[in-house]
């Protein structure tokens, strides 16, 4: 029992280890100025403007269920107007990063590991140290660059079109004043609440990419391998965010308190 | 760009998993020298090719590329030598997410080279040697297993590397393009100077191109001489393979 526990524990440390590794390979790479600008945009507009559709339909539903739930409890007690500021600091601060992490974790973390675990597997990494080219170089650098930048955008994506619905579904189908509804949600959700969303997004954008592209770095053993990579990878990414999110919202309320 | 570079292995051991593939490699190829290794299927050559540009990491011994030793130099730091050394792998590893002529001109592209009409011109003449100009549009998976080699080998001649390290470059290929192939590698090594190592089963290709030849067996260098020696050698594991593979090239 100790001793799988130490296994576990080790297997642990041995693995964020390497995560630090590749997190300070990929930053010294792209401050000592190896980008790729090429590749770069290439992936922005692979993780940026393709994952848009998908952040756009989360973010959009989740605020539009998220004020009927709201709207359903707090019309027993009158508080009509409340509907606005609560979706809206939930949604800067908790929903609109996390489900967009998720979403980008189901969508980049496994598009990343699948493509560079099958790299790994058929030799093309081999062939890129073969001709002096640093694998963190050519493909962690631009994925990361291209997710620092995305992943905000996205977040506020997601956010904007979380309040946008929760408008439409407070104001035009349950009768919300529409004057109450933005006059207070003004009131109530300020720079911190969007502040707030945004370093998540961007935290979580890291997370992402380091786990992803070390999964797919080390994949082993063929099809299967590759397999289990991209599985792991969006596992990992999703558990990871869930847990850091707790983190940064504690952590976060010290920075910016409510 | 091509003064010849030569290669040293000392002691070189490998353990993969619990397999002990090399168990004490030794072997020295002078520069602008063509040696061929042959050996059994598994037997550890194209794991010993990896050595060599330090894509695997001796579990002890040394590799000595124009006397410096690389087997403990970190990743960037092999930059250098990998400049000056080319490989062709068994598999031709292209890069699948290019096409043929990205694929080609990937190694003038990173090594800063940004006129378009001169890499234009030097992937069209690379892919002319392997018989493959006009193929550029072409993405690899699209490509027989024969071309893909040869796409890989155009890519690994297209830098001018001093050395060339080639993991069976006719494996797979019709006797005419074999032919084409062994050409070309003396072609590189006599005009040229460069040093290479070729991996092969292919006798036919071993009496064309070697200066010296090179048995790998059971993880050691078991007989090593010219072509010459190879012929008369009365060593019975040695006749076994001379004969023996020959017969299967058929
Ligand atoms: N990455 C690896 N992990 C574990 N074992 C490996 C690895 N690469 C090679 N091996 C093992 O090392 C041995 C030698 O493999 P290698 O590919 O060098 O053979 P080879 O001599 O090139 O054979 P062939 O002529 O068929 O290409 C094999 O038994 C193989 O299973
Ligand atoms: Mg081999």
């Amino acid at each position: 029992m100790i001793r799988s526990t130490g296994r576990i524990f080790l297997t642990l440390c041995l693995y964020l280890g390497e995560l630090a590794f590749l997190f300070l390979e990929t930053t010294g790479a792209i401050l000592r100025g190896r980008i790729r600008w090429r590749l770069f945009w290439q992936q922005v507009n692979e993780i940026g403007s393709r994952s848009q559709m998908v952040v756009m339909v989360t973010g959009g539903f989740t605020g539009a269920v998220f004020a009927a739930q709201t709207f359903f409890q707090f019309h027993l007690l009158g508080m009509d107007s409340a509907v606005g500021p609560v979706v809206a600091i939930s949604m800067c601060r908790e929903l609109g990063p996390v489900l967009t992490g998720l979403m980008v974790a189901g969508r980049v973390g496994a598009a990343m590991s699948a493509e560079i675990g099958t790299m790994k597997v058929t030799e093309q990494i081999d062939a890129l140290r073969a001709l002096a080219v640093h694998p963190v170089d050519y493909l962690v650098v631009p994925r990361a660059m291209a997710i620092f930048v995305s992943m905000p955008l996205l977040v506020g994506e997601s956010i904007g079109f979380g309040i946008f619905t929760s408008y439409i579904v407070g104001v035009k189908l349950m009768g919300i004043q529409g004057t109450y509804f933005i006059s207070n949600m003004i009131q109530f959700a300020d720079l911190a609440d969007v502040s707030i969303g945004l370093i998540k997004g961007f935290v979580f954008g890291i997370l992402i990419v380091l786990i992803s592209c070390h999964q797919g770095l080390h994949a082993r053993e063929g099809a299967v391998g590759v397999g289990r990579a991209t599985t792991d990878a969006v596992v990992i990414c999703s558990l990871t965010i869930l847990v850091v999110n707790f983190v940064l919202t504690m952590g976060l309320n010290i920075i910016f308190p409510a | 760009m091509n003064t010849s570079i030569s290669i040293e292995v000392r002691g070189l051991h490998k353990t993969l998993g619990s397999q002990q593939v090399l168990r004490g490699v030794d072997l020295s190829v002078n520069p602008g020298e063509t040696m061929v290794i042959i050996g059994r299927s598994g037997g550890g050559k194209s794991v010993l090719l990896k050595h060599l540009i330090g894509l695997m990491r001796p579990t002890s011994g040394e590799i000595l590329i124009e006397g410096q030793n690389i087997a403990g130099l970190g990743e960037r730091q092999l930059g250098a030598i990998r400049k000056k050394v080319g490989i062709l792998f068994q598999n031709g590893a292209l890069f699948d997410s290019m096409n043929v002529g990205r694929n080609v001109a990937f190694p003038l592209l990173e090594s800063g080279a940004r006129n378009a009409g001169v890499i234009r011109k030097k992937v069209s003449e690379a892919l002319g040697v392997v018989d493959l100009d006009g193929q550029q549009e072409k993405m690899p998976v699209n490509l027989s297993g024969g071309m893909r080699k040869r796409v890989a080998l155009a890519r690994a001649i297209i830098s001018e590397p001093s050395c060339i390290l080639y993991d069976e470059p006719t494996a797979g290929l019709d006797p005419i393009v074999s032919d084409s192939i062994n050409r070309l590698i003396r072609r590189l090594q006599r005009r040229l100077g460069v040093t290479s190592i070729v991996v092969t089963h292919d006798m036919n290709s071993v009496f064309h191109i070697a200066d010296r030849v090179a048995y790998l067996l059971d993880g050691r260098i078991y007989f090593l001489g010219s072509v010459e020696d190879l012929r008369q050698s009365a060593d019975p594991r040695v006749r076994d393979f001379v004969e023996g593979r020959s017969g299967e090239a058929e």
